[in-house]
C-alpha cells in the first residue's frame, strides 16, 4: 500500500492504494466516481479517458500511484456550478450518444482535442478521436457535436 | 364555440433525448457501477483449450488464499435444467449446455469452475490458482471441416457435428410460389452462382457484460442486475434452471451499454451468480473483461453461403435457390439455430421471381457459440442476393441499377403483397427509394468520372456499389412463432397509469440499451393523451416494475411495444370518456376528443385529462360501477411482421497499388414507415451502417488450427474508429405500415442489413475493369491487393 495525494475534480484527496491499482479502479471503486467506464483491457477503447493535469489520458493505462500530486478531472467534474460543459450539451443537442457507455471518455477526449486545436477540420476531429471507440453512433453525430463546439 | 389550442405534435419532432443528462454527466447506472453491502466478486475458470477433457478442477490452492471465500466446480453446483434454448427446431440435436462444463470443454473460454473472493483483483488471482488436469483433444473450428469424415466430434454422444437441417419445404409455415428446380434445367435461362463466406464477428457492445446477484434469504427472493436486452426472458429461464419462482426472481437490466444481439442472450454466468448467491447468502458480482468477452460472449455470422439465380437473357429474375452452412459454435444458445432462418424468406430481396428454395445446415464447432448479431439472418440474406444480383448484371452486361429496377416488386402491388417466399409484405416503395438515391448520388456523373479515371490509368480506382434491401422485423406474431417452433410468444405489453397530479407512468416490456425508448415513447404518449412530453415517465427493464414484457430485439420496440402503448392509451381515453360524460352530464357519444380534452359537441363545456385523472384517483364522484383510477394495460400481438426497406449506395476509392479502400461517400435512403423522432432514426442508421461497413472492410474473428482466437483482443480485432468512417448522407421516404395504427416499421437493424453488399459491391466495381469479380469480406488491403494481382496474372 502507498499513500497518494491527488486532487480529483477540484477536491484534494488522500488515499492508500495498492501499487497494482489502476487509476480507473481507484476512481471507480476507491472514490465511487463510476462515470468513468471500463470498456477494454488493452488500452484501445478509450471509455476510461480522463484528464490528468489537463491532458487526456486513458485511466486504465496509469497506476493510481502515478497520479500522486496530480490534478485529475473526470466526467463528473466537467460541469461548472451545475452547468454542463458545452461539450456535454453539444453531445445531447447533436445526438452524439446512444447507449452512453463510451460517452464520458469520448467527451473528455473531445474536450482534449479542442484544447490542443480550437478550430479543427472534420478530418482533424476524426483523427483526434481515434483513440476512442463508439459502437452506436458511427461517429457521425459525435463529429458534428465537436465541430459545433469548435465553431461556437 | 371554444377552440382548443393544439400543442405542437411530438411525433415527428426532433426531441432531445430524456436519457442523455445522466449519460453525459457520468451519473448512469450500468451494472458494474452498482455496489451493495457485503458484495463478493466472482471469477470464472475457463478452458485454455478449444477441446479438452478433464477429470478434476482442483480449487484447494485458491481456497487457501486470503480473501477467497468459496470455489465451485461443475460438480458442486446443482442446476435443475441446462441453460435454456428457445428454438427446438425439427429433428434438432440439442446437447445440454450446463453453466459450468462437465468433463469436457468445447471451446476456448468454456467455464468449468467459479471462485468467490472479496475483491475483483483477488477473484482474478484465485482463478489463476485453480488447476485443471486438461487432456487436450484435436479441435475443429471450420464448418465444412466439421462435417468431414473423421472430424473431431464436439458432442461425443451425437456422433456427428451436424445439428440439424432447416428445409423450406418442410419447415416454412408459408408455401413458396414455385419450385426452382426446373428453372435451373432450362437451357434458355442464364444462371449465376454466388458463393460467399461471411466471417465470424464479435459484437463488441462497449459495455462488457456484468451481473450482480443479491439474495434475500428470509423472503426466498433474489435480485439479478444484468447487462441484458432480455430481463423478462432471463427471469423465466432462471426459474427453470434454479427452481426460484418467477414472483421471487427479480431481474433488472439497468442502464445497458449497447448490445447488438450479444445481450439478447442468457449466459451461464447469470445462472451461476444467482446459484452462488443462494449458496453463500451474500451478493456476488462479476464483470467481464474485454478479452474474456471475446471468448465468453456470443459471436455472430460464420456462415458459408451458396446462392443460385436463374434469369432470362434480358434480365428477368425467375428463380432463387439457397443453401447455407452455419456455425453454431460449441453449443446452441438461446436462438442460435434460428438465426439463419430469420433470413429464410428474404433471399429474393425486393425482387419478384417465380420460384424459391432455401435450406441450411447447423453445425457444431469448437468455437464460441454464435447467436444474434445486429440484423441476425437478414444481413446474411441481403448480402447474398445483392452481391449475386451484381454478378448477374455483370454476366448479362447490364447496369446493376437497371437490373435491380427491372425486377423490383412494383409499388402498385401493395399493400399486403405475398412475395415469392410466401410471406406477406405490409407496404413498400422500392423504386421510390432507389430513385431518390440515384438523384442524390448523381449516378451518371459518377460513371463518367469512373470512366475518365480508367482511361487515364489512375492508380486510384473509383467504384460504386448498391444495396436495395428489404427486411422483416417487428418480431413477431405469436402464431407464426409457434409454427416456427419457437418456445415463446412475440407480443408486447404496456401499462399506462395517469397519476393523481397528472403525470403519466408508462410501463413497457421492452428493454432499451441505447435506443432512446424513454424519449420516443414519451413522444407518442404525449400526442395521444394530450399531455406534456415532460410529464410522461417511461419505465422499463425491471421485471418487478414491469412484470409483463418480452424485451428488445429484432427492431420490435416501436413496431410492437409502441403499439401496445398506443392501445393502452386508447383504453385510457375510453375510460376517461365515461368519466367525462358523468362529469359533464352528457352522453359519451356527445363528447369530442381532441388530445387532452373532451368537449361536449357544440358547447364550450369540457373536461381535461389531468382533471379526470385526479377525479378517477380520488374516487369521490364516479359513475356507478366505475373502477377508480385511470389505468390500463394492453398486450399487443402483432398480426404481421413489419417490412422496412431502402436503397443504399457506397462510393469507394481503391488504391490499386496497396489495396487500401477509402469510402468517399455513403448515401442511404431508408423507409421505416412513420418516423417518431427523425434524429433518433438517423442515429440508428448511422450506427447500423457503421457496423455494416465494419463487417465489409474490417472485422473478422478467425481461429488457428488449435482453436485459439486469432483476433482475441481489441488490439487485433479491427473495430473502426472515427478516421475509418465517412460522414453519412441520409434521406428517407415514408411508406406507413398499414398493419399498425402508428404506421411504424422499425429501424434498429436497417443499416447493418443494407451496408455490406453496397461496400463490397463498390470495391468489386472499382476493380471490375481489371477482371475482379468478387472479394471475400472483410475486404482488407491484403485481400484487395491479392485479388488485383490474381486478376492481373
Amino acid at each position: 500500500m502507498r499513500r497518494i495525494s491527488v486532487t480529483v475534480n477540484g477536491v484534494p484527496r488522500e488515499a492508500d492504494v495498492e501499487e497494482r491499482d489502476l487509476l480507473v479502479y481507484f476512481l471507480r471503486e476507491g472514490l465511487g466516481l463510476t462515470g468513468t467506464n471500463v470498456g477494454c483491457d488493452t488500452t484501445v477503447c478509450g471509455a476510461c479517458t480522463v484528464h490528468v493535469d489537463g491532458e487526456s489520458v486513458k485511466s486504465c493505462n496509469l497506476l493510481a500511484v502515478q497520479v500522486d500530486g496530480a490534478e485529475v478531472t473526470t466526467i463528473e467534474g466537467l460541469a461548472t456550478n451545475g452547468e454542463m460543459h458545452p461539450m456535454q450539451a453539444a453531445f445531447q443537442e447533436h445526438h452524439g450518444l446512444q447507449c452512453g457507455f463510451c460517452t464520458p471518455g469520448m467527451i473528455m477526449a473531445a474536450v482534449g482535442v479542442l484544447n490542443e486545436n480550437p478550430s479543427p477540420s472534420e478530418d482533424e476531429i476524426r483523427h483526434g478521436l481515434e483513440g476512442n471507440l463508439c459502437r452506436c453512433t458511427g461517429y457521425h453525430n459525435i463529429v458534428k457535436a465537436v465541430a459545433a463546439v469548435a465553431s461556437a | 364555440m371554444a377552440t382548443t389550442e393544439q400543442p405542437a405534435p411530438n411525433i415527428g419532432a426532433r426531441k432531445l433525448r430524456k436519457e442523455d443528462p445522466k449519460l453525459i454527466t457520468g451519473a448512469a447506472r450500468y451494472t458494474d457501477n452498482i455496489t451493495v453491502p457485503g458484495m463478493l466478486w466472482l471469477g470464472f475458470v475457463r478452458s485454455p483449450f478449444a477441446h479438452a477433457r478433464y477429470t478434476k478442477a482442483d480449487v484447494s490452492k485458491a481456497l487457501a488464499m486470503d480473501g477467497v471465500v468459496a470455489a465451485y466446480t461443475a460438480a458442486d453446483l446443482e442446476f435443475a435444467a441446462p441453460l435454456f434454448m428457445a428454438f427446438p427446431l425439427r429433428d434438432l440435436k440439442q446437447p445440454p449446455h450446463w453453466p459450468l462444463a462437465k468433463d469436457k470443454a468445447r471451446y476456448v473460454g468454456d467455464p468449468v469452475a467459479v471462485v468467490v473472493a472479496e475483491s475483483r483483483a483477488l477473484a482474478k488471482d484465485a482463478v489463476e490458482a485453480v488447476s485443471v488436469d486438461w487432456e487436450p483433444l484435436p479441435a475443429v473450428t471450420d464448418v465444412r471441416e466439421a462435417l468431414a469424415d473423421g472430424a473431431p466430434i464436439v458432442h461425443d454422444d451425437l456422433g456427428t457435428n451436424h445439428a440439424g437441417t432447416w428445409d423450406f419445404e418442410l419447415d416454412s409455415p408459408a408455401p413458396r410460389r414455385g419450385d426452382p428446380g426446373p428453372y435451373f434445367e432450362d437451357p434458355d435461362l442464364v444462371k449465376v452462382t454466388g458463393e460467399y463466406f461471411l466471417a465470424r464477428l464479435i459484437p463488441n457492445a462497449m459495455e462488457p457484460r456484468s451481473v450482480l446477484a443479491e439474495p434475500n434469504l428470509a423472503q426466498g427472493e433474489f435480485t439479478l442486475w444484468t447487462a441484458s436486452q432480455i430481463p423478462h426472458f432471463i427471469r423465466t429461464f432462471l426459474t427453470i434452471e434454479l427452481g426460484i419462482p418467477e414472483a421471487k426472481m427479480r431481474v433488472i437490466a439497468p442502464d445497458v451499454g449497447g448490445a447488438f444481439g450479444s445481450k439478447l442472450e442468457h449466459y451461464g454466468e447469470e445462472a451461476v451468480s444467482v446459484a452462488v448467491a443462494r449458496e453463500l447468502g451474500r451478493p456476488v458480482k462479476w464483470t467481464e473483461e474485454r478479452s474474456e468477452n471475446y471468448v465468453a460472449s456470443i459471436h455472430g455470422r460464420d456462415m458459408y453461403q451458396r446462392i443460385e439465380l436463374a434469369a432470362t437473357r434480358d434480365g428477368v429474375l425467375k428463380a432463387v435457390r439457397v443453401k447455407l452452412e452455419a456455425s453454431m459454435g460449441a453449443y446452441l444458445r438461446v436462438v442460435s439455430p434460428a438465426i439463419p432462418m430469420l433470413g429464410a424468406w428474404l433471399y429474393a430481396g425486393v425482387y419478384d421471381p417465380e420460384a424459391y428454395d432455401f435450406a441450411y445446415d447447423m453445425v457444431f464447432t469448437n468455437t464460441t457459440p454464435t447467436d444474434a448479431y445486429r440484423g441476425a439472418g437478414r444481413p446474411e440474406a441481403t448480402y447474398a442476393i445483392e452481391r449475386t444480383m451484381d454478378q448477374l448484371a455483370h454476366e448479362l452486361g447490364m447496369d446493376p441499377v437497371e437490373l435491380r429496377r427491372k425486377n423490383m416488386i412494383t409499388t402498385d402491388k401493395f399493400p399486403n403483397y405475398t412475395i415469392v417466399s410466401g410471406l406477406t409484405v405490409d407496404s413498400g416503395d422500392y423504386t421510390g427509394t432507389l430513385d431518390k438515391l440515384l438523384e442524390r448520388l448523381d449516378y451518371e456523373g459518377f460513371r463518367r468520372e469512373q470512366a475518365e479515371r480508367r482511361q487515364r490509368g489512375d492508380r486510384k480506382a473509383l467504384g460504386v456499389g448498391f444495396s436495395t434491401w428489404l427486411e422483416m422485423c417487428g418480431l413477431a406474431p405469436s402464431r407464426v412463432l409457434a409454427a416456427l417452433r419457437y418456445a415463446g410468444g412475440g407480443w408486447e405489453a404496456s401499462t399506462i397509469e395517469m397519476m393523481p397530479t397528472g403525470t403519466v407512468r408508462v410501463a413497457i416490456g421492452t428493454a432499451a440499451h441505447g435506443q432512446g425508448h424513454a424519449t420516443t415513447f414519451s413522444q407518442t404518449v404525449a400526442d395521444q393523451l394530450g399531455v406534456e412530453y415532460e410529464d410522461v415517465e417511461v419505465i422499463y427493464g425491471d421485471t418487478q416494475l414491469v412484470p409483463l414484457g418480452l424485451d428488445t430485439y429484432g427492431s420490435r420496440s416501436m413496431a410492437v411495444g409502441g403499439i401496445a402503448i398506443h392501445h393502452a392509451g386508447e383504453k385510457i381515453i375510453a375510460k376517461a370518456r365515461t368519466l367525462a360524460a358523468h362529469q359533464l352530464e352528457c352522453s359519451e357519444d356527445d363528447l369530442e376528443w381532441t388530445p387532452g380534452t373532451f368537449t361536449v359537441r357544440g358547447t364550450d363545456r369540457s373536461a381535461d385529462i389531468k382533471t379526470l385523472a385526479f377525479a378517477a384517483w380520488s374516487g369521490h364522484d364516479l359513475p356507478d360501477g366505475f373502477e377508480p383510477g385511470l389505468t390500463a394495460t394492453h398486450i399487443y400481438d402483432p398480426p404481421n411482421f413489419s417490412w422496412p426497406h431502402g436503397a443504399h449506395a457506397c462510393v469507394v476509392e481503391v488504391d490499386t497499388e496497396t489495396g487500401l479502400v477509402d469510402i468517399m461517400r455513403y448515401v442511404a435512403v431508408d423507409d421505416c414507415g412513420v418516423q417518431i423522432n427523425p434524429m433518433l432514426v438517423a442515429g440508428q442508421v448511422h450506427g447500423g451502417v457503421a457496423q455494416g461497413i465494419a463487417e465489409a472492410l474490417y472485422e473478422e474473428a478467425r481461429y488457428d488450427e488449435e482453436g485459439n482466437l486469432l483476433h482475441g483482443t481489441m488490439t487485433t480485432y479491427m473495430i473502426p474508429a472515427a478516421p475509418e468512417l465517412p460522414s453519412f448522407e441520409l434521406d428517407h421516404t415514408v411508406t406507413p405500415s398499414p398493419t399498425n395504427p402508428l404506421g411504424v416499421k422499425g429501424i434498429g437493424e436497417a443499416g447493418t442489413i443494407a451496408a455490406p453488399p453496397a461496400v463490397i459491391g463498390a470495391v468489386v466495381d472499382a476493380l471490375s475493369h481489371l477482371g475482379v469479380t468478387d472479394i471475400e469480406r472483410p475486404a482488407t488491403p491484403e485481400r484487395v491487393w491479392k485479388a488485383i494481382q490474381e486478376a492481373r496474372s
